[in-house]
């Protein structure tokens, strides 16, 4: 298991950028991914079908899967303290086997809301070859200080 | 709204469908399926004492939430393919567009899903476009909401899918 990390405010700043992550993809990690999220569409793990029927050239990774990575990947950098309060992303182009999937991700506003939370917006991408495959903001609440925990927040201390 | 839709999804626009409720309740082991899938270390999903410490026992990644509501691929009596997001598959029907992909995502996520909840969910078409020429071929964009709440009426969620309903380009011979 990897070792814990739990940043808070005090070490994020706008402007930072997330450490990269890169993964190269197989033809398991689509159907893995498709299967964990109970996503059966034949286009997630029949060759055949995603050439004939949606006209690309392989099985592509899932939406649901495509949000897991990204929850992922900002929560190995926010450590287990980091909520995600919202995310929002667009598929430009299917990610396929045989690509290398790079990630990364950039602060692009800190704020404090009205019940005290601390917010970091992020924009996130996932490329293939140098070439934006996906578009993520991502909105992840951290610690104010070592003492803050945002998975106490409920109702209207909770504001995503 | 776009003047070319016909009236029958008209009629669906802003209006509540298919409330239902997940078919088991939250488990574990999904949640190991979903961290392996994409290497995801997090200790809150692997170790209980540190889901304990800092979220009060197990939960659910958030972007899981429509893990729970897919149907399972055959169960008995079922007949045909069973289908999640089934606003989306009458629109591809009443549109008659055969083709779809989902173009974008978003989600807003509220109270975590714990081990054994039971989630409910409803299906809110928000919006349809006007046809539109895409790289795919000739389509409509649609918006679709799907809220969750669990058990005790609080709201875990909501998800936001955009679509793109199209017919295959005819390739010149």
């Amino acid at each position: 298991m990897m070792a814990s990390v739990n940043l808070t405010a005090a070490d994020v700043k706008e402007g930072d950028e997330l450490p990269p992550l890169s993964h190269a993809v197989t033809a398991t990690t689509v159907v893995l991914g498709a299967m964990a999220s109970r996503d059966w569409r034949p286009m997630h793990h029949d060759k055949e079908f995603a050439i004939h029927r949606n006209g690309v050239k392989d099985i592509f990774i899932n939406t649901p899967n495509n949000a897991a990575w990204f929850e992922r990947y900002i929560t190995d950098w926010t450590g287990p303290k980091g909520r995600l309060g919202r995310m929002k992303f667009k598929m430009k182009r299917p990610v396929f086997p045989g690509d290398t999937m790079v990630f990364n991700g950039r602060v692009v506003r800190m704020s404090v809301d009205d019940s005290g939370c601390q917010w970091v917006e992020l924009e996130v991408t996932v490329s293939v070859d140098g070439q934006v495959n996906t578009e993520c903001q991502a909105r992840v609440a951290i610690p104010c200080d070592p003492h803050d925990n945002p998975w106490q927040r409920k109702a209207s201390r909770w504001q995503p | 709204m776009a003047v070319d839709i016909p009236q029958n999804v008209q009629d669906l626009i802003g209006k509540p469908q298919y409330e239902e409720k997940t078919e088991f309740p939250i488990e574990v082991g999904y949640v190991f399926n979903t961290c392996a899938a994409v290497q995801n270390g997090n200790p809150i999903y692997w170790d209980a004492e540190v889901a304990d410490q800092i979220v009060g026992g197990r939960i659910a990644p958030p972007t899981m939430l429509s893990v729970w509501f897919r149907p399972h691929y055959w169960s008995p009596g079922a007949e045909g393919e069973r289908t999640a997001l089934q606003t989306h598959f009458d629109l591809k029907r009443l549109l008659d567009l055969p083709e779809a992909i989902v173009s974008g995502n978003e989600a807003a996520f509220g109270e975590p899903v714990r081990m054994g909840d039971t989630l409910t969910t409803r299906q809110i078409v928000r919006s349809v476009s006007e046809f539109k020429q895409t790289k795919l071929g000739q389509g409509r964009f649609w918006t679709i909401d799907v809220e969750t709440y669990n058990q005790h009426g609080e709201w875990v969620g909501t998800e936001s899918y955009t679509c793109l309903g199209y017919r295959r380009q005819e390739v010149a011979a």
